[in-house]
């Protein structure tokens, strides 16, 4: 069950993360808590994969090189093929679609040059065709994720 | 021209700051750097545009937002700048971004929607196309079934050094 603090948590700090020596009391000065239960419960939060890490996101591209895939696998081979590709650890997303290209994946590497040898070597382990879609032109200002607590 | 020291930087910081009570100097002591050097080349690498943002990255799913749909769309490129633009502005709209057209899969215009339950993405997306006439162009809705894997990207300092470099 999440409490107050953890939709607070949740919400209102997706972005502009504080820079100070002490972020984490700083957050805990903002909600009138304090920063043992700021921490526990950002671990809770953690521990019940509701956050995947307090991190800072970097745009695609700006440092090495990253290329969505798709691929149209059978139905029947697609749990083996998916887990043969989540395997690289360049692969950094991999989701089932509703399409003929049913399996769509990212993967990341330091430059274009090994980025084309892990697709190459996913499309000889996997047997299958990558379709290469690489980023053009990003039009998003990511500011985070609004989360909408109904019904939640 | 990024320092190797930045990229280290950059390389932890998207992997994620440690629950601790002094997360930078944390970092600092893992990287031999000192708390206000994390913290100087993290405030520079966002100045930079670097870092898009810093803070709670959370994960959809498990919040109940299991209705996730990539819309693709085939637009004129003289339009797509403008569209995109457009649609990232809508408070649903996850991502935006143009990619090339290829033989098998003629689109060039890509956005992703998290919500709920697939009847509100639908009203959403009927929104869009409402508002920027995107009823006219080609169209795919892929929404996603199973979640084989999902985390950031993983930057290794030492090859981040040699894609600065190459």
């Amino acid at each position: 069950m999440l409490t107050d603090l953890h939709k607070q948590l949740l919400n209102d700090f997706q972005r502009d993360f504080p820079l100070s020596p002490t972020p984490y009391r700083d957050i805990a000065d903002t909600l009138g808590a304090t920063e043992t239960d700021v921490l526990a419960a950002l671990a809770e939060l953690t521990g019940q994969q509701f956050i995947s890490r307090i991190g800072a996101v970097i745009p695609p591209n700006q440092i090495g090189a990253s290329m969505l895939v798709a691929m149209a696998v059978p139905e029947a081979e697609l749990q083996t093929v998916a887990d043969q590709i989540s395997a690289f650890p360049e692969v950094n997303h991999n989701y089932e679609r509703e399409h003929r290209f049913n399996l769509w994946f990212v993967a990341v590497a330091a430059s274009a040059q090994q980025l084309q040898a892990v697709i190459g070597r996913i499309e000889q382990q996997t047997g299958y065709a990558a379709l290469q879609l690489p980023l053009v032109d990003d039009f998003f200002i990511d500011l985070g994720f609004k989360l909408d607590w109904q019904h939640a | 021209m990024l320092e190797a020291r930045d990229l280290a930087v950059l390389a932890q910081v998207s992997a994620g700051l440690p629950l601790c009570p002094r997360p930078y100097a944390q970092i600092g002591m893992e990287l031999g750097m000192d708390e206000a050097e994390i913290i100087n080349r993290v405030a520079a690498l966002k100045a930079q545009g670097l870092i898009k943002r810093l803070g709670v990255i959370v994960k959809h799913r498990p919040l109940g937002y299991r209705a996730n749909a990539m819309v693709v769309w085939d637009v004129p490129d003289e339009l797509i700048k403008e569209l995109g633009a457009t649609i990232s502005r809508f408070s649903f709209v996850n991502l935006c971004y143009q990619r090339p057209r290829q033989p098998e899969w003629p689109y060039n215009l890509y956005c992703m929607i998290h919500g709920k339950d697939r009847t509100t993405v639908l009203a959403q997306l009927e929104q869009l196309n409402d508002v920027c006439s995107l009823a006219r162009y080609g169209r795919q809705i892929l929404f996603s079934r199973r979640c084989f894997k999902q985390r950031g990207a993983v930057y290794q300092a030492q090859q981040l050094t040699v894609a600065a470099h190459g």
